[in-house]
């Protein structure tokens, strides 16, 4: 048998393999080509992007969990237009799909960055309605069908670029924010951003991040993203690209059954930076093994009891 | 300048105080690129964030990095597990260095505090005796290499918070007595940041340049995930920075220490 094909087709938009570096832990590509280049990921979904540039939050903005990390960085970014001038030229001279992430305070925020990058050769964007660490905007879109619906449809006026939602799973009904925003015209959904978690010193009784709150990352999440891809998967009909603790080939395949097209790959970098590459690798061998042609026919392949 | 990301041998290991380990590892090619006051990330096998642990000196030749480290919970005490023979995975040499005169003119002060000793140790052994180490520990029962400084020639001068050896109190006494003397070309500071503070200040006051070393919680350890922000004042503007890449070495007069 020829090797399988582990390409995918997100939106119009090919990806050579299913792996995307996760917005927020690969910054905007620089990083990590010291070990290895970038162009052995299928994608990369930049760091959270705002129209002007922000200092975010007060440190420390990490905290160990078992399994797991909490973050509260607060969007700390350099702004669309450095995205555009400094970064986006360098990444779109090599072969690698390039995902913007934009979050916003107003709805006017997300339309003005949205329009701004529609003018570029960026592949696609991704709408962080879900960052829990900021005090306007972030999750309060992302909490609601109405302010999902709204941001969503506001972008998708501002730029003819495939949308991508990246969906926060502190919600009661992770399926209903999903149908809301492809009813707006999503291209895509992404799924989990981070769970709102606490740590506390009990010592100094003080909480370790100073936001007191952030988002839980890791392998600690894996289950419920899990989950909630394959609910999502269940209820709406564009893609669904799945991350939250994936760490290993057998967890994106996992995640690709439950029904991600593609999926994203964060913490674990902070462990093994070469999780990415590895995964990719042993997607294809688990094709291989399994005497799969391509990657395509096991999304969604879970079988229910 | 690269890093490396990868598994060496641990060919020597010594506790040299109460909780706190020296490690010497044979990585050819991190020891070849490291600079002085760079870190390593050591993975703690079963957990997920990587533990950030200064470089305490770098042999070229020899082609090794030794690591000094204090336990401190449980990753860092799942490193200390780990013997002579077996393999250490570290990503290394990472972040800004000190700056470090290739023919060093003046003499060197270093100030040290607690586990903000060992970063500065190739700093001494470039200087020899035109060099003065003020270390500074809770008590005698924590002094780490002062030996260590000693043998590489600095003029060493313990401080301990109890008195129990040396001078009793902070670095800052010994400090000001240093740089009244007037032949101090440079500063160098490692420590728990009212130290740096007072160091930044009192070099200021005396017209000397002054690196320190700040510490932060990080996450990746290589710029990616802007966790370990800290803020400094350059180019007359207020910018936030990464500790792991644009750190952890920093001048003591644009750190914004509050």
């Amino acid at each position: 048998m020829s090797r399988p094909d582990i390409s995918v087709n997100i939106c119009g938009v090919r990806l050579k393999n299913p792996i995307i570096a996760a917005s927020g832990t690969y910054g905007f590509g620089e990083e990590y080509t010291d070990l290895y280049p970038l162009e052995k990921l299928g994608g990369i979904s930049c760091k959270g992007t705002t129209l002007l540039p922000k200092d975010g939050n007060i440190p420390p903005r990490i905290a160990e969990t078992p399994s797991g990390i909490l973050n509260s960085v607060g969007l700390q970014n350099p702004g669309v237009e450095h995205f555009i001038n400094e970064d986006l030229p360098r990444l779109k001279r090599q072969d690698i799909a390039v995902i913007a992430n934009i979050a916003g305070a107003s709805i006017e925020d997300y339309e003005k960055t949205a329009a701004r990058l529609d003018e570029t050769d960026v592949d696609m964007i991704e709408l962080n309605i879900s960052c829990p660490n900021v005090k306007q905007g972030g999750a309060t879109w992302g909490v609601t069908c109405a302010g999902a619906a709204s941001v969503t449809k506001a972008v998708r006026n501002a730029t003819k670029k495939p949308i991508m939602v990246k969906l926060t799973p502190n919600v009661t009904d992770i399926t209903e924010i999903a149908k809301a925003v492809e009813a707006e015209g999503a291209d895509a959904v992404s799924l989990i951003n981070t769970l709102l978690g606490m740590r506390i010193d009990i010592h100094t009784r003080r909480p370790i991040l100073h936001n007191n709150v952030g988002g839980l990352s890791g392998p600690a999440v894996f289950p419920v993203a899990v989950r909630m891809v394959w609910q999502v998967h269940n209820a709406v009909k564009i893609p669904v690209i799945g991350m939250g603790g994936i760490a290993s080939a057998e967890d994106a395949v996992e995640m690709m059954l439950a029904g991600a097209s593609a999926v994203q790959i964060g913490t674990a970098i902070f462990t093994d930076p070469y999780v990415p590459v590895k995964a990719a690798e042993g997607i294809e061998k688990y094709l291989s093994d399994n005497g799969i042609e391509k990657i395509g026919d096991i999304v969604g392949q879970v079988k229910p009891w | 300048m690269s890093y490396f990301c990868g598994s060496y041998p641990i060919i020597e290991k010594t506790a040299l105080a109460g909780q706190i380990y020296s490690y010497t590892l044979h990585c050819p090619e991190a020891a070849e690129q490291a600079q002085t006051g760079q870190f390593v990330q050591i993975k703690a096998e079963g957990y997920t964030l990587r533990r950030p642990i200064s470089i305490c000196s770098a042999d070229k030749e020899k082609g090794t990095l030794r690591l000094v480290f204090e336990v401190r919970g449980g990753g860092t005490d799942k490193i200390s597990r780990l013997n002579v023979g077996e393999l250490m995975d570290i990503i290394a040499p990472l972040g800004k260095g000190f700056t470090v005169p290739e023919k060093p003119e003046g003499r060197a002060l270093i100030v040290g505090g607690g586990i903000g000793a060992p970063p500065m140790l190739d700093i001494a052994k470039k200087y020899g005796e035109s060099c003065t180490a003020i270390l500074g520990f809770r008590s005698f029962d924590r002094i780490i290499l002062d030996k260590d400084y000693a043998a590489a020639g600095a003029n060493t001068v313990i401080c301990t918070d109890d008195g129990s050896y040396g001078i009793k109190g902070t670095i800052a006494a010994p400090l000001k007595v240093e740089l009244d003397k007037g032949d101090i070309s440079r500063v160098y500071a490692c420590g728990p940041i009212p130290m740096l503070k007072a160091a930044a200040q009192a070099a200021k006051d005396a017209g000397v340049d002054c690196e320190v070393s700040l510490e932060q919680r990080m996450g990746c350890g290589v710029g990616a995930c802007v966790v370990c922000a800290c803020t400094v004042i350059r180019d007359g503007r207020r910018q936030v920075l990464r500790v792991c890449k644009d750190g952890p070495v920093f001048k003591g007069s644009e750190v914004v220490f509050d």
